[in-house]
């Protein structure tokens, strides 16, 4: 930032020009090269720069009139100058939200497919983020509510024949009980304690379904899961009557529903990222990040802790649940195998790596995890090797996740970014 | 009627009597302190006071225009929700990654989310909380004011001085708008000059109608703003009265200058006598 006075539209051109250069940056690599296979069965780049400079000028008008209309309405414009990684937020969000809203667009079957992985993993990983980020609780067990999530929908629409958007909301619903009924004896324990009880209960929960057969069918799983509809079109592959491609004209794809599955789950984790940011600003999220700060103080001032805890549990199952149903509802199959300890451990690492309570990092971590885990899948069983060494590389380099610190849920003037070494990280 | 009465309170730990048959009062409108010697049990009254030990036996009770209160057994949200018993600690205990307004926020959590269900309703702006987190905002900021933190309000409460800490811990114990303010050691720590302003902090306190109960060593704090104090020795009580009335007290000067064990029993001899 600089003291001297720009007039108005020097400074959102110039501001338009840095966006342009970070969006070239990034959709360089990202989409303007395309990988095909030839006749030949071998492997070729496809340069496809035409889009990437499509995107790039959306982004530089996009940030111009942005820029320019903050500054007619008299709001400060924030420098778009990197100067600090953690500062960055306001200007990687964005982006990784234009991106991922595009992904249909510019990516093929097979990273839409990606994506939809990513997505779920960010949706679990903002899920977990209120228990562990935000409420300071460790739960090793939350795949209990994922696999909660995706039976109760695979059951109720095969017992009870209901659709995808009616189980939705009830597979949240029974996370969330199992939320609370978790919660309940775990209530008195912490750290260590909560931890081994959290991994526990996962374990318990994968065990029953295991072996209750009559219900679940046991390790045979549960097949001919129905597909989600668009407002009652179906996505057959072969068209027809009542389809989403009759209805509109289009020549049938698997691409559609693969490109829908793709914005139900975008959908679902915006939904996630937004109660879970509202919830921070609301009583209830700061009562749970000073529950992570300080539980004897939260008590002295009146604070019920069993309720608080209580309510991050359900909400953070709650979500579980709905991505869990998600899951369910794109395989079309489900076994007690999807739902083994390595889930939790997966959307805890990518909690911790991200930064506990950061949802720009959770999302960042997802991408580089599960992404990066589809990019290296060539290596094999270097594969395991390579995400190890990568995790300690990042834990040592910054040892509270890629973003770390937090920002204050009000302020009186400017809010200034809260450094991690102040924060606490909880005691379970 | 005194709002707090305190009678016959013992806490035993195992063996150890830390508080041996207690009885005091505090009353409205005063500043009581409890004094002693380390170890004399003074932070384990505070404890059963606040709900955080569970007595051994004896009655803790508060009354005052909310309702009559049995404090011993009650679950501590519950005495600063319903029985307006607030409470500061020994070691400070702010949250620290979070801001000085935050702080003060989080302190009104009963008043600004009246229950879960409210709460829930707010994510999708229902349920009044606008009204609710606006008159929080005042309060915090009337707050910020009386203990000049105003301008530090969006600083991490962490990386405040000392004093200031101090100061913004009973700024977050009176947002929850108790009747009675248990301070644990307020000046400990505090230069002179800090000292006096805490002083002038507490009769501002006292004067808006919260009475305050007050562990300290620092006798000049305690001397200057007592109305009422109650030395404690080794769990029981040693003498209670005015601030002149204890600082002549032959059981105070032994307890704190260490006479010797034979004179300090003639003297109980001739009381009891």
């Amino acid at each position: 930032m600089t003291a001297r006075v720009r007039s108005p539209l020097v400074t959102a051109l110039r501001d338009a020009g840095i966006s342009g250069l970070v969006a070239l940056g990034l959709f360089a690599a990202m989409v303007g090269l395309q990988t095909n296979v030839t006749n030949t069965g071998k492997m070729e780049l496809v340069p496809n720069f035409g889009v990437v400079g499509l995107l790039v000028a959306v982004t530089m008008v996009f940030r111009f009139a942005l820029v320019l209309w903050r500054q007619t309405r008299g709001i400060p414009v924030i420098s778009l100058k990197p100067s600090r990684f953690a500062g960055s937020g306001r200007l990687v969000a964005p982006l990784l939200l234009l991106a991922a809203l595009t992904l249909p667009i510019y990516g093929g079957r097979y990273w839409i497919d990606v994506g939809i992985l990513v997505m779920t993993y960010v949706m679990l990983g903002w899920g977990l983020n209120i228990v562990v980020g935000l409420a300071g609780l460790l739960d090793l067990g939350y795949v209990a509510f994922y696999a909660v999530g995706a039976y109760s929908y695979a059951l109720l629409a095969q017992n009870f024949d209901l659709g995808f958007w009616t189980c939705l909301p009830l597979a949240g619903l029974l996370a969330a009980f199992w939320g609370v009924l978790l919660g309940f004896p775990v209530l008195r324990l912490r750290g260590d304690y909560l931890a081994i009880v959290t991994l526990a209960f996962g374990e318990i929960i994968r065990v029953v379904i295991l072996n209750w057969t009559e219900l679940t069918g046991g390790p045979n799983g549960i097949s001919g899961i129905p597909r989600p509809t668009f407002f009652g079109l179906t996505f057959n592959v072969g068209g027809g009557p009542g389809s989403f491609a009759d209805f509109f004209g289009l020549e049938p794809s698997i691409t559609h529903r693969v490109a829908f599955l793709y914005y139900v789950i975008f959908g679902l984790a915006l939904l996630t990222n937004w109660v879970s940011m509202r919830l921070r600003r609301l009583p209830l999220g700061r009562a749970w990040e000073a529950l992570r700060e300080d539980e004897i103080a939260c008590r002295a001032l009146g604070i019920n802790v069993t309720v608080t805890k209580l309510t991050a549990f359900a909400i953070g199952a709650a979500f579980g649940g709905f991505a869990g149903a998600f899951f369910a509802t794109r395989q079309a199959f489900i076994s007690p195998e999807s739902f083994t300890f390595i889930e939790s451990a997966i959307v805890l690492a990518i909690v911790v790596l991200g930064g506990l309570g950061s949802q720009l990092g959770v999302a960042l971590a997802a991408v580089v995890m599960i992404g990066g885990g589809e990019l290296v899948r060539e290596f094999n069983e270097y594969r395991m090797l390579i995400f190890g060494v990568a995790l300690v590389v990042v834990m040592v380099t910054r040892p509270r996740g890629l973003v770390s610190g937090r920002t204050p849920s009000v302020s009186l003037g400017q809010s200034k970014l809260i450094s991690a070494d102040m924060t606490s990280q909880g005691h379970g | 009627m005194p709002l707090l009465c305190v009678s016959e309170l013992t806490m035993r730990f195992g063996g150890l009597t830390a508080v041996d048959a207690l009885s005091f009062d505090a009353r409205a409108g005063d500043i009581t302190a409890v004094i002693g010697p380390n170890g004399a049990g003074k932070t384990t009254v505070f404890n059963c006071i606040t709900g955080f030990y569970r007595a051994t036996s004896g009655k803790i009770a508060l009354s005052h225009d909310g309702g009559d209160f049995e404090l011993s057994g009650m679950p501590g949200h519950i005495i600063t929700r319903r029985a307006k018993v607030a409470r500061t600690f020994q070691n400070i205990r702010l949250f620290s990654g979070m801001t000085v307004l935050e702080n003060l926020l989080v302190a009104q959590h009963n008043f600004a989310m009246p229950n879960v269900a409210r709460g829930l309703l707010s994510v999708f702006g229902l349920g009044g909380y606008r009204g609710l987190e606006a008159q929080a905002l005042e309060r915090a900021k009337l707050w910020l004011d009386a203990v000049q933190l105003t301008a530090r309000a969006d600083e991490p409460a962490g990386s405040l001085p000392y004093g200031a800490q101090r100061r913004l811990e009973i700024a977050r114990a009176m947002c929850t708008r108790p009747v009675l303010l248990c301070l644990d050691e307020p000046a400990a720590g505090l230069n002179p000059r800090e000292s006096d302003e805490l002083s002038a902090l507490l009769i501002r306190i006292r004067a808006e109608g919260t009475a305050i109960l007050l562990i300290e060593h620092d006798m000049g704090v305690v001397m200057r703003i007592s109305d009422h104090v109650v030395v404690l020795d080794h769990g029981r009580k040693i003498s209670d009265g005015t601030a002149e009335y204890i600082r002549n007290d032959p059981h105070v000067i032994a307890a704190y200058l260490g006479e010797g064990d034979e004179g300090l029993d003639d003297d109980a001899a001739e009381v009891a006598a």
